[in-house]
């Protein structure tokens, strides 16, 4: 049975592996450390942001806390390294099933809040985060913790570190990205995809329809936060050192959905399209202008994202001609 | 055997006003049941109470003897019951081969199971030319077909038409009528609320006469349209003399 | 832990307190009218701060003086971002929701870097002005005579936004939150309202500012703590209610100066978002959420 839509899927598939063969030998020519640096964190970034994209974009929850998931599996990953010796390969899957249970307990409260109580309510909760880890002498406090480097292991793909050549880790973060994207691509063309959708556009009409709205809910967050934390390990392992600042802060929570926002949300290609924009104009401003900080770097960050959000508010990726959502009028998070 | 549905004494008061007044009457198992009666009546409160959108203050309603009212909307629909709204809520971000798929949801969780009873039903309602259309982008009339083929997605025994015909050219309505007899040939039983009674009398075995929330009358069109407290209700006492 | 003490710290929390109510007012009131979460509403505050204390700095005026001209400064540039981009950002056909909430988030963004490309990021003051450094003695309780005087402006500018609700304008801002479409129909211009409403939101966190800039540092980041407690304060007292921004507010400032003295200063601002979520999970609207 061939429709439009299953035509369509076989071309995102199609153009997703040609996207993953470029960006797997884009660094190979390049050796300039910075660079390289910047492709990873932006691939890493797009897997965030995708991550996010599946709870935001698709299921419509604006969630502004989704550096708690991001911080809870880098603390979770590297907490079973340093005190249990337990390889972050590994220990990322539990960063990941931590941060989907957060999502959870966060989820199942605030589900119940509309629009802008929600994402306040969401903001807060990282918030709570923040300072509870932040204060908890336990796992390090405000001094953070610094990653091993297992000597008698050297680099190594099971304890995910590599000293000598980084360029492991670029594999790494694409191998989450291209998870997060597939992960996105099958929510889109099965149940869940269909019916948040129609949730989105219509409530009412969804539930005569059966469509219970809850219970979806809570699967797409404690996916979208399970993927969030697994990203958060993988940022550990590559950085070498995490502590509330850099992993559990509040703007962070801003910056992972950003790239969805601004590229896309609720689509396949806007998480992607928008941290392919952002991540290497916000590094780069703040590398070149933004150097003893002068805040230029910030100046020309925020009139891009007013600039964007109000130019192109259904996202840089309907400039690449993606197919974008039809103004409902109803796709309106903040209106319920 | 209970009949399909059963309303039981069924009121409904919203903000003191009363909306349904002690509404009984049964619907039989595949027939075609009119909801009529002037504005106001209590019509499309009353089918929000079958399909769970409102819980009844008083009463009970029941289908194939087991009690729907005070369930939600969603194990209603699971349990059989489809409707349509008067003004039509189409997913309009979405292809109306897309809308039906939700529909198909209902009962199937695997997506290609869903799009190939999508694609059945969109035959059978005469949408499949349609099918890669934005919904937001059909003809009234075509946007009230999809709301029919998508609740019929749904597989339900029992189908609440609310005011599917009203604004139609006849052209348009005959077409809906004929689809309105197509969904009892497949076995599922329908009501209907409508205004337009040339249209909705040959069509209907049966109609329940609404009139200031309560029951006026039930009985064949026939006897329906001669009633002389249903033409004073629709017409005034002027026409009820005559 | 002395009687005294605790009557400290009430002290000290009510009138922080009050600073909250304000800050939240106009949160309060742009969000009731045109569901817009202000994210950029700490950056405004920092604004006034910061031109309270340039001005001080250039003429040696004290800040107290400056209240009046930095309220209207204030509004004007509340009405000016309605203008350049809230109104469009309105009347956008996608994701209206998150256009808003990341629009005044990028404004945010764009205030903090201007101020901090002007003014460099470290903590600026205002060192003299005629109560700084100087406390009242109340029963035995010692009140800082700035924390004093800007929770007592608060409370005044706080009636004055309760007796501008209650005039033609008031009830207009409310008739428009109510129902967005209709007023048009009664002659109403939306526009000005909304305009009206964010300029008042942007003079009452202003008043907030430049008292606050008597006694608090003032640094680019300084809006961001604020901000994260005023939503909190109106979303505690529900979004639309100005009634209940004050109850909130002075519930928060209470819970936070307790949570310090009883639990841990550095955990102060959890006690109060506990507080939050639980109220929220028995009124998802806040207290007295109307919307």
């Amino acid at each position: 049975m061939e429709t439009s839509i299953t035509r369509r899927r076989r071309h995102e598939l199609i153009i997703g592996a040609v996207l993953l063969l470029a960006l797997a030998v884009l660094p190979l020519p390049i050796h300039d450390v910075y660079t390289r640096n910047l492709i990873i964190i932006t691939v890493l970034f797009a897997g965030l942001a995708q991550a996010w994209n599946i709870l935001g974009g698709y299921c419509g929850q604006i969630s502004l806390s989704h550096a708690l998931y991001f911080g809870v599996g880098a603390y979770v990953s590297t907490l079973l390294l340093t005190r249990l010796g337990i390889p972050p390969t590994l220990g990322m899957f539990a960063g990941g099933a931590l941060g989907g249970l957060m999502a959870l307990l966060v989820g199942w409260p605030c589900f119940r809040l509309s629009g802008h109580y929600y994402a306040i309510a969401t903001v807060v909760v990282g918030e709570i985060g923040y300072l509870l880890f932040l204060n908890w002498d336990w796992i390090g406090g405000a001094t953070g913790i610094n990653i091993p480097y297992v000597r008698s292991v050297g680099d190594s793909w099971l304890w995910l570190q590599f000293r000598i050549d980084k360029l492991p880790y670029h594999y790494a973060a694409l191998a989450f990205a291209s998870v997060a994207w597939l992960v996105a691509w099958l929510i889109e063309g099965s149940r869940w995809g269909f019916v948040w959708r129609a949730v989105k556009d219509d409530p009412v009409a969804a539930r005569s329809l059966a469509v219970r709205i809850f219970p979806s809910k809570m699967a797409a967050a404690a996916i979208s936060g399970a993927l969030t934390g697994i990203g958060g390990a993988i940022y550990a392992q590559y950085v070498g050192y995490i502590d509330p600042d850099s992993v559990l802060y509040g703007q962070l929570s801003i910056l992972i959905p950003l790239p969805a926002v601004l590229g896309g949300v609720g689509t396949l290609w806007g998480p992607l399209v928008g941290a392919a924009v952002l991540i290497p104009l916000s590094e780069l401003t703040r590398s070149y202008l933004g150097g003893s900080g002068s805040g230029v770097d910030l100046m020309i960050y925020g009139a891009l994202i007013v600039v964007v959000a109000l130019a192109r508010p259904q996202g840089l990726a309907s400039l690449i001609g993606v197919r974008v959502r039809a103004p409902a009028g109803a796709d309106d998070a903040a209106a319920a | 055997m209970p009949p399909l549905l059963e309303v039981d004494n069924v009121s409904k008061s919203f903000g003191g006003v009363a909306a349904n007044v002690d509404i009984s009457f049964d619907v039989h198992d595949g027939e075609i049941l009119g909801l009529i009666g002037p504005n106001g009546a209590g019509k499309t409160s009353l089918f929000n109470a079958i399909s769970g959108e409102v819980v009844p203050d008083a009463g009970e309603i029941r289908l194939a003897g087991r009690r729907i009212s005070g369930l939600p909307p969603e194990q209603c629909s699971l349990l059989g019951i489809a409707r349509t709204f008067q003004v039509v809520r189409s997913f309009d971000s979405m292809t109306v081969l897309e809308n039906v798929m939700v529909g198909a949801y209902a009962r199937l969780s695997r997506t290609r199971p869903a799009m190939a009873r999508a694609l059945e039903t969109l035959e059978f309602t005469g949408l499949a030319a349609r099918a890669d259309t934005p919904a937001h982008s059909l003809t009234p009339a075509e946007k009230r077909r999809l709301e029919v083929a998508r609740a019929l997605a749904t597989e339900p025994r029992l189908l609440l038409l609310d005011e599917m015909l009203t604004g139609l050219t006849p052209v348009e309505a005959a077409a809906g009528v004929q689809l309105i007899r197509d969904v009892r040939a497949r076995g599922i039983t329908v009501m209907m609320v409508e205004h337009v009674m040339e249209v909705l009398l040959p069509l209907v075995d049966r109609a329940v006469v609404l009139d200031l929330g309560r029951v006026l009358t039930i009985g064949v069109p026939t006897e329906v349209v001669r009633n002389p407290d249903v033409i004073r209700a629709y017409l005034g006492d002027r026409y009820a003399a005559a | 832990m002395t009687s005294t003490i605790l009557l400290q710290v009430v002290v000290g929390g009510l009138l922080m307190g009050l600073i909250y109510a304000l800050v939240a007012a106009g949160l309060s009131l742009i969000f009731g009218l045109m569901d817009v979460v202000n994210f950029a509403h700490g950056e405004l505050l920092m604004l006034a701060m910061y031109a309270t204390f340039v001005v001080w700095l250039a003429t040696g005026v004290d800040p107290l003086l400056l209240l009046i001209p930095v309220a209207l400064a204030m509004f004007a540039l509340g009405v000016a971002i309605y203008h350049l981009l809230m109104a469009r950002a309105l009347s956008v056909r996608f994701n209206r929701g998150m256009v808003q909430i990341f629009v005044t988030f990028g404004l945010a963004i764009l205030l903090r870097g201007a101020a901090q490309f002007t003014f460099g990021s470290d903590f600026k003051s205002v060192s003299t002005s005629l109560l700084a450094g100087r406390t009242m003695d109340l029963a035995g309780v010692f009140v800082p005579l700035p924390q004093l005087a800007a929770g007592v402006v608060s409370l005044l500018a706080f009636g004055l936004l309760l007796l501008i609700s209650r005039t033609e304008f008031g009830r207009a801002l409310e008739a428009t939150r109510e129902d967005r479409e209709a007023v048009a129909l009664i002659g109403i211009d939306r526009d000005r309202i909304f305009a009206l409403g964010w300029g008042l939101g942007a003079a009452a966190v202003g008043i907030a500012g430049v008292m606050l800039a008597t006694f608090y540092y003032v640094s680019p980041s300084v809006g961001a703590n604020f901000a994260l407690i005023a939503y909190v304060t109106v979303a505690l007292g529900g979004f639309g209610s100005l009634f209940g921004a004050l109850v909130a507010g002075l519930l928060i400032g209470q819970v936070e100066a307790l949570t310090a003295l009883l639990i841990e200063p550095s955990l102060k601002q959890v006690g109060m978002f506990a507080i939050y979520l639980a109220v929220l999970m028995f009124r998802p609207r806040g207290l007295f959420g109307t919307l």
